[in-house]
């Protein structure tokens, strides 16, 4: 903890009981005109307990050289909150206590001088019911260009469940998805359709029905996928599910493809969202760039019209990815569970994109347990109650190839979306092959994990057995031995290791 | 065709000796088992026919295996499957479900394909098999 | 049938290695130190983990072995420490690697049997499913058998067990349970029950002093002490009420040291004012000798 060196102004002492040190009680003088520091407006409470109701923030805040950090993070709680730069009468008016945000600790971030973990406590009342785009822009909406902090991320929150109840949740969540698709005890597999851009309708279409037939689950268009000269949205909505539904006759198995509705208004994307209903496809895709009212909107429709609903990531690396400045990713993934969301790419710790394991297992934590202890080692600050919402599956996308299977599987569990697309579409023996390798290998890796083995230690030998009668299988391993990618990471979590008590 | 529903059905058909692990595995993370067949391989027949009561407090597999084995000798022109039963808070479903038995002539389905306003069409997967009444479909 | 073909001097195996390593020892030596007495039962339980053990090391060296029978019987009064043994003897077999997994499942006829046609089978079949991998114990089994009354299904029940303690005796150990007597003529009429049976045990009735120190020990393991002349009551108290009917040995004392700890809570009520740690857990010989056993020998204490 940081000790205060706030020296009392004269003449204050008699009439400011029970004030914290620098803080000013009495209402005359705190409401006079005039400019006072933030923690003197009762912005920094070190003896406040926050209440079970209260969203409660962590920031990690670097302030500016000869800033004090306390004043630092007291101004980080005015400005998310109820305060100016200066004291209006106006504040006489209103309860005003009770809007203040309290910064109510201040830790040093291990390792780092200069840097502070501030937390933040926001009673219940300064927000509107089932609104993350009040809750945003309560929390974010203003506090980050502060000129007086060098650096501000949202590293964390905690959501009562007073809040959690007044959201809708994931439209269909982890439990109902296996049950509508009857898919249980393995993760499930996906691929996105490659090249990224350029293919037309009846071209892509192809590539879904072989990836699918071969043994996929799902496939999936890209992110910028929207609509374009090359290839128009219906067209691509109808070549896919022709594609989808031939592969479901052809194996027996539901298939699916996520048919990305992202569009430049939301009443083109109830349009989209309408046809790939009429279709009869089982998902839609839409990208986080739309915006959060935008995701709340269709996270109601895809509810209303039983769909799944996958989210990809878009622009989420632009803000989440420095440990100084934006917000962690971790916070995004609550935001998009209390959203509604049934899929979300949350990273894959082994492949081509950013993410390491600690942070990777905080995020898949998040979205899918009922309940988040404290978990300092993979970034968890808050204990989080979900109050029963629904779970989001995490989807690991990037770079992954058959040869990893022992690996996701280790990492990531088996509630996951598992998508290889290059690793499908760039296989030697075609797409089906690909597919087929995939599907091989992850079958024989589950297959031996419940026999009890130790599939991380053998993980390479039992997709070399499983090989032996699966030619793809081999062709794939072969192909793609030798790929890594071992980068340090930018992201990962600060906590001091405590020794085991013995 | 091969059905290729169920946790393995990519792999070759399972041994019985590795069907037994696979219950091993199921007893040991406390899930109920039960035994499931059906003529009707849509996918979305959630509701195959159950093969006696779901078996919860078992300890050993060896139970579970005489149930396989009764049911695969009685139906033996049905598919078979295993279903493993999770009923701790937040989930409440199945965790493992692979099948353990098949006809062995499977006849795949036809993709009926009703063409409606525009370029739109109505899929309908369609069994072969379920052109015939229940209990007729699979023979020798 | 050729022994194998190595120098059988080269071989040699160390039964003690193999029974500490399977920790079968650790069993056995808890059997003897929470049963008091039992000498002949103990004696027995040794016996047969010696049998087994040779066997597993005969198994070791590639000698022929098959799978030794080892269904059951444990007869004896009430009270005489049937059911505990048959757990501890479930553990024993686990941890030589007779049964795969060592869990008890204990039944009685009810459980066995159904109240209309068709309803048996199933029952059993149930209790086999859960009971397989470890020991299915039975106690009183003879009531399975009921010839005066020609709708009784206790004869599908005996049907059903016989072939499963035959054929799949890798799966499953029974162990029936009951009176001594009842048990003999269930077996007369039962030849096909009783040949399957390989060990026969019988559960002599506690001594007085086997049963006093039983007491003490009970007593020790609520945190009560008898004080010194309370003692010497319950030792008369034993000797009385072992002559009189219903005697159900370890059984019939904890009843009776329930009652006395009934007695004693009342008297340090009535006597009201601070009480101490002392005589919370103080039996007095007045909380012995209160029994109706002392009073009328002849009637059943209350």
């Amino acid at each position: 903890m940081v000790t205060i060196h706030e020296a009392i102004p004269r003449g204050l002492m008699d009439t400011n009981q029970g004030a914290k040190p620098g803080e000013i009680r009495d209402s005359k003088e705190r409401y006079r005109a005039g400019v006072l520091k933030y923690a003197q407006m009762g912005y920094w409470d070190s003896d406040y307990e926050p209440k079970d109701t209260d969203v409660l923030a962590l920031f990690r805040i670097t302030p500016q050289d000869g800033v004090d950090p306390i004043e630092a993070a007291a101004a980080v709680a005015g400005e998310s909150s109820t305060a100016t730069w200066t004291v209006v009468w106006t504040d006489r008016l209103t309860a005003a206590d009770a809007y203040r945000a309290k910064a109510y600790r201040l830790d040093p971030v291990p390792g780092t001088p200069g840097q502070y973990f501030a937390y933040i406590a926001y009673d219940l009342a300064l927000f509107e019911e089932g609104s993350i785009a009040n809750l945003t822009a309560s929390i974010i909406g203003n506090v980050f260009g502060f000129k007086p902090l060098k650096a501000l991320r949202l590293e964390d929150m905690r959501i009562p469940v007073a809040f959690v109840k007044t959201f809708q949740g994931p439209p269909t969540g982890i439990v109902v998805e296996r049950e509508r698709l009857d898919k249980f005890g393995r993760p499930l597999l996906g691929a996105t359709t490659k090249p990224k851009l350029g293919l037309s309708g009846k071209n892509y279409g192809r590539v879904v029905y072989e990836a699918l037939t071969g043994g996929l689950d799902f496939t999936k268009d890209d992110e910028n996928i929207n609509s374009q000269p090359f290839m128009h949205w219906r067209d691509r909505f109808l070549f896919c599910m022709e594609a989808v539904s031939r592969a479901q006759a052809t194996t027996g198995e539901v298939k699916g493809h996520y048919l990305n509705v992202t569009a430049a208004t939301m009443e083109d994307m109830y349009e989209r969202a309408e046809l790939a209903k009429e279709l009869g496809s089982v998902i839609i895709m839409i990208d986080l760039i739309i915006g959060y009212t935008a995701i709340q909107s269709i996270a109601k429709w895809a509810r209303r019209n039983d769909m799944i609903l996958h989210l990809h990531r878009a622009g989420h690396s632009t803000y989440t990815r420095q440990k100084s400045h934006g917000i962690s990713f971790r916070v995004i993934s609550k935001w998009m569970r209390l959203a509604g969301v049934d899929h979300i790419h949350a990273g894959t710790v082994v492949g081509k994109l950013e993410g390491d394991p600690n942070s990777v297992q905080g995020f898949y934590n998040v979205l899918r347990e009922p309940h988040n202890p404290i978990d300092l080692q993979r970034g968890l600050f808050f204990e989080q109650d979900w109050a029963g919402l629904r779970k989001v599956m995490p989807v690991a996308s990037g770079g992954i190839h058959a040869g990893q299977m022992h690996q996701l599987l280790t990492y990531l569990g088996e509630d996951v979306v598992l998508q290889f697309g290059g690793g499908t579409i760039g296989h030697p023996m075609g797409i089906q092959a690909g597919a087929i390798a995939n599907r091989v290998a992850l079958e024989a890796m589950v297959l031996a994990r419940n026999e009890g083995r130790d599939i991380w230690r053998e993980g390479p030998e039992i997709l070399e057995a499983a090989a032996k009668q699966c030619r793809p299988l081999a062709a794939a391993l072969e192909t793609w031995k030798d790929v890594t990618f071992d980068y340090t990471s930018t992201d990962t979590p600060d906590f001091v290791p405590t020794a085991t008590p013995t | 065709m091969r059905l290729t529903q169920g946790t393995f059905s990519f792999l070759p058909d399972l041994t019985d000796a590795q069907i037994r692990k696979q219950v091993e595995y199921a007893l040991s993370q406390g899930w109920a088992l039960s035994v499931e067949y059906t003529d009707d391989p849509h996918p979305r027949n959630t509701y195959w026919e159950m093969y006696g009561m779901p078996m919860f407090d078992l300890k050993d597999a060896a139970g579970v295996m005489s149930e396989i084995g009764a049911c695969r000798n009685a139906f033996p022109n049905h598919y078979v499957k295993v279903n493993a039963f999770d009923s701790t808070r937040g989930f409440e479903t199945t965790r493992l479900s692979f099948i353990v038995g098949r006809p062995t002539d499977e006849k795949g389905f036809q993709l009926v394909r009703q063409e409606v306003q525009g370029r739109t069409l109505r899929y309908t997967s369609q069994p072969y098999a379920t052109a015939r009444p229940e209990g007729e479909r699979y023979g020798r | 049938m050729s022994l194998p073909d190595h120098d059988p001097a080269e071989e040699t195996v160390d039964l003690q290695t193999i029974l500490r390593d399977t920790q079968a020892q650790a069993v056995m030596d808890t059997l003897d130190s929470e049963l008091i007495g039992l000498r002949p039962v103990k004696t027995r339980i040794r016996e047969v983990a010696s049998l087994l053990l040779v066997d597993k090391a005969r198994r070791g060296l590639g000698l022929l072995t098959g799978t030794p029978s080892l269904h059951m019987c444990f007869t004896g009064n009430p009270g005489t420490g049937k059911t505990t043994v048959a757990l501890r003897m479930a553990e024993i077999l686990h941890r030589l690697g007779y049964v795969r997994k060592g869990h008890l499942i204990a039944v009685t006829r009810d459980d066995l049997v159904g109240q209309y046609i068709g309803h048996t089978a199933p029952k059993t079949k149930d209790v086999l499913k859960r009971a397989l991998g470890g020991v299915l114990f039975i106690d009183e089994a003879y009531y399975l058998y009921r010839p005066e009354n020609e709708r009784d299904y206790g004869q599908e029940a005996i049907e059903i067990l016989l072939q499963v303690m035959e054929n799949q005796r890798d799966d499953l150990v029974v162990i029936l349970a009951g009176y001594k007597d009842r048990m003999d003529k269930f077996f007369l009429s039962n030849p096909g029950m009783s040949s399957r049976i390989a060990h026969h045990i019988d559960f002599p009735d506690y001594s007085a002093p086997e049963l006093l120190a039983i007491a003490e020990r009970m007593l020790e393991q609520m945190h009560y002490r008898f004080s010194a002349t309370a003692r010497g009551a319950f030792e008369e108290y034993l000797v009385l009420r072992m002559q009189q009917p219903r005697f159900a040995n370890a059984r019939s004392v904890r009843n009776a040291l329930d009652r006395a700890r009934l007695r004693q809570a009342n008297r340090l009520c009535a006597a009201g004012g601070r009480v101490s740690r002392e005589a919370l857990m103080t039996i007095d010989e007045a909380d012995v000798r209160a029994s109706r056993v002392f009073a009328s020998p002849t009637s059943r204490d209350a």
